[in-house]
């Protein structure tokens, strides 16, 4: 995959699940959902199945990042396939507690 | 990025939880997206650039704020109580436009080639009967997602430009997804053109908080709501708090029950009300929030443990943050700087700097305020303490310069607050042969108290440098505030200074 900004969003290739970037580090990043690279949110997918190994699943409004912390993706739509950056598995990032504002 | 990728997490997340109440009308998230894609067909087919809406809350509100996002047009909130002559002037400013009002001013604009009137229920019905927009939203980031017109208290109003990715990272930096109970509801008050009142309406749809609609804030209605609809949430400003506060002392039965967070801002909060409010309601937990329209609302929040610390603290220094504005929220930075762009150390005064991906500082007409460091210079004047509570000031502007020395007005308006005889007071510098500014004080007195100057000039004296010692002391029955709280200090300064 090109170089990501925020506010890009992609999808699975092979599961429903999407995902907007809200931070990336520079470079070319190999982002993958269920064992497969993904895709614009406007291409078409190339079909397969979820690789056993990161078949996880992905949870809506739930954002998921790398260990080293530069890489945040909110998940918009959920599904079977679990996130990774170079065979890396995402972690789910644990939410903030704050009072209500508005 | 675009807040229509919010509203539709929503709906697929929690669809049929009911998003937005309005007297006997609702919509469910899965009702408000659809009628957003409906309303965004609309808006394309009219060929418009802006959506302007003047008017209270309505349902008709939110459908129109996300399709003006799925639409890829700026959504234009107007002040409806704003003189016609002035609404004009605002209009002509975002032509060709669909103006969403009632239907009684609907009649004012018609006629006119370049605003396509609608009314409000016509909006809404066409809305929910309507097919959806066929093309997604955009999800460019820099598109124009508001257009606010501050409110003008120094002078013409400018249009603050909001884009997608300021409302999507204050989304996304304070509000976790369906962080809302099932039975959570938000009582909504603020005017539908304050930043606060588009905030909350975003912030709802993420978290999944029903919100109920009160389009005219009135203490005995907002009461009665609250128990009615069993309200857990609720957010107002100043003036209103300080009403409700008056109702409930008022009538020692009243009780709010369900009511387990109330958050307030868009205006200075006297100490006095908020020390009764936490009395009355002792089990609520109260959130004072801060921002600026610039900043696509809250930058800054005083949370519920910090008012229950603060409250019950001995030390002064503790006490104090009862009327600070708490600290940055994660992901935004706030620096006090001196006149020369220099930061200064804990507990200086000066000018509020702030920065994060929220904070937009840009207007219609004059580009961004932002340096090339992204910090945004607020105008509004404050302090930060040792432990980084926020304290407002006033705004930069209000300085007053007599004979060249610098004074904050907030600082001697806070002390003669503490006087017995005073429940409110403005101070302003008014033009001065000798000094350039002198220091002058419009008083409101408390109900039974006489106005008594040199006492009051004595009080001053004996508790600060003699020359913030106010010269002129004028009694005054009331302040003029804007309906948001905001007190006009330009009025104050033109009425003292005459």
């Amino acid at each position: 995959m090109a170089e990501l900004k925020a506010g890009t969003r992609m999808k699975s290739a092979v599961c429903a699940t999407e995902v907007m970037v809200i931070a990336a580090p520079a470079g070319s990043l190999d982002i993958t959902c269920g064992g497969a690279a993904m895709v614009g949110s406007a291409e078409e997918a190339g079909g397969g199945s979820v690789d056993a190994a990161f078949a996880e699943g992905t949870l809506l409004g739930k954002r998921y990042v790398n260990q080293a912390g530069d890489l945040e993706l909110l998940c918009v739509k959920p599904g079977d396939g679990s996130l990774a950056l170079d065979g890396e598995t995402l972690v789910l990032k644990e939410a903030k507690a704050l009072p209500s504002s508005d | 990025m675009n807040v229509m990728m919010l509203l539709e997490m929503a709906s697929q997340g929690f669809g049929d939880r009911v998003a937005f109440t309005n007297g006997d009308d609702s919509l469910t998230y899965q009702e408000l997206f659809d009628a957003a894609g409906a309303a965004a067909a609309e808006i394309k087919k009219s060929g418009c650039d802006y959506v302007a809406m003047l008017d209270v809350s309505s349902l008709a509100m939110p459908v129109a704020l996300f399709a003006s996002a799925w639409a890829g047009v700026p959504y234009v909130p107007i002040n409806y109580r704003l003189t016609g002559h002035e609404i004009k002037g605002l209009l002509a400013r975002v032509e060709p436009c669909m103006l969403i009002t009632e239907s009684d001013r609907a009649k004012d604009f018609s006629g006119h080639d370049e605003v396509s009137v609608c009314t409000r229920d016509d909006f809404l019905a066409t809305a929910r009967n309507g097919d959806p927009l066929q093309e997604p939203w955009s999800m460019e980031q820099e598109d124009t997602g508001v257009l606010l017109f501050t409110s003008g208290t120094t002078g013409a109003p400018k249009a603050a430009v909001l884009r997608q990715k300021h409302l999507v990272s204050y989304i996304l930096g304070s509000v976790e997804f369906m962080s809302a109970g099932e039975d959570d509801a938000a009582l909504g008050c603020v005017p539908p053109y304050h930043i606060a009142g588009i905030s909350a309406v975003i912030s709802s749809v993420y978290s999944g908080r029903r919100m109920v609609q009160l389009p005219n804030f009135d203490a005995a209605d907002w009461i009665a709501l609250v128990n009615e609809e069993k309200i857990t949430n609720a957010f107002v400003v100043p003036t209103m708090l300080a009403r409700i506060v008056e109702a409930v002392a008022d009538d020692p039965g009243m009780e709010m029950p369900s009511l387990k967070a109330l958050a307030y801002g868009g205006g200075k909060m006297p100490l006095s009300v908020i020390e009764r409010a936490m009395q009355l309601f002792p089990n609520a937990d109260f959130t004072n929030a801060y921002g600026l329209t610039e900043t696509s609302s809250t930058i800054a929040v005083l949370g519920p443990q910090d008012h229950r610390d603060a409250a019950a603290s001995k030390d002064e220094a503790v006490r104090r943050r009862l009327v600070s504005v708490g600290r940055p929220l994660p992901g935004v930075e706030v620096e006090i700087r001196d006149e020369e762009g220099k930061p200064l150390p804990a507990g200086s005064r000066g000018e509020i700097y702030v920065r994060g991906e929220q904070v937009s500082g840009e207007y219609v007409g004059r580009g961004s305020l932002l340096d090339s460091a992204g910090w945004f210079p607020t105008r509004d004047a404050g302090s930060i303490d040792e432990e980084g509570f926020l304290f407002l000031e006033g705004r930069a502007d209000d300085v007053i310069v007599r004979g060249g020395e610098n004074m904050s007005p907030g600082e001697i308006e806070d002390l003669l607050l503490e006087h017995d005889a005073v429940a409110d007071v403005a101070v302003v510098g008014v033009a001065d042969e000798q000094w350039g500014e002198a220091v002058a004080a419009a008083i409101v007195l408390k109900d039974g108290h006489t106005g008594d100057i040199p006492a009051l000039q004595a009080w001053v004296r004996d508790r600060m440098r003699s020359s913030r010692v106010p010269q002129l002391i004028e009694f005054w029955n009331e302040l003029p505030y804007n309906e948001t709280g905001k007190l006009l200090r330009r009025e104050v300064k033109a009425r003292l200074g005459s």
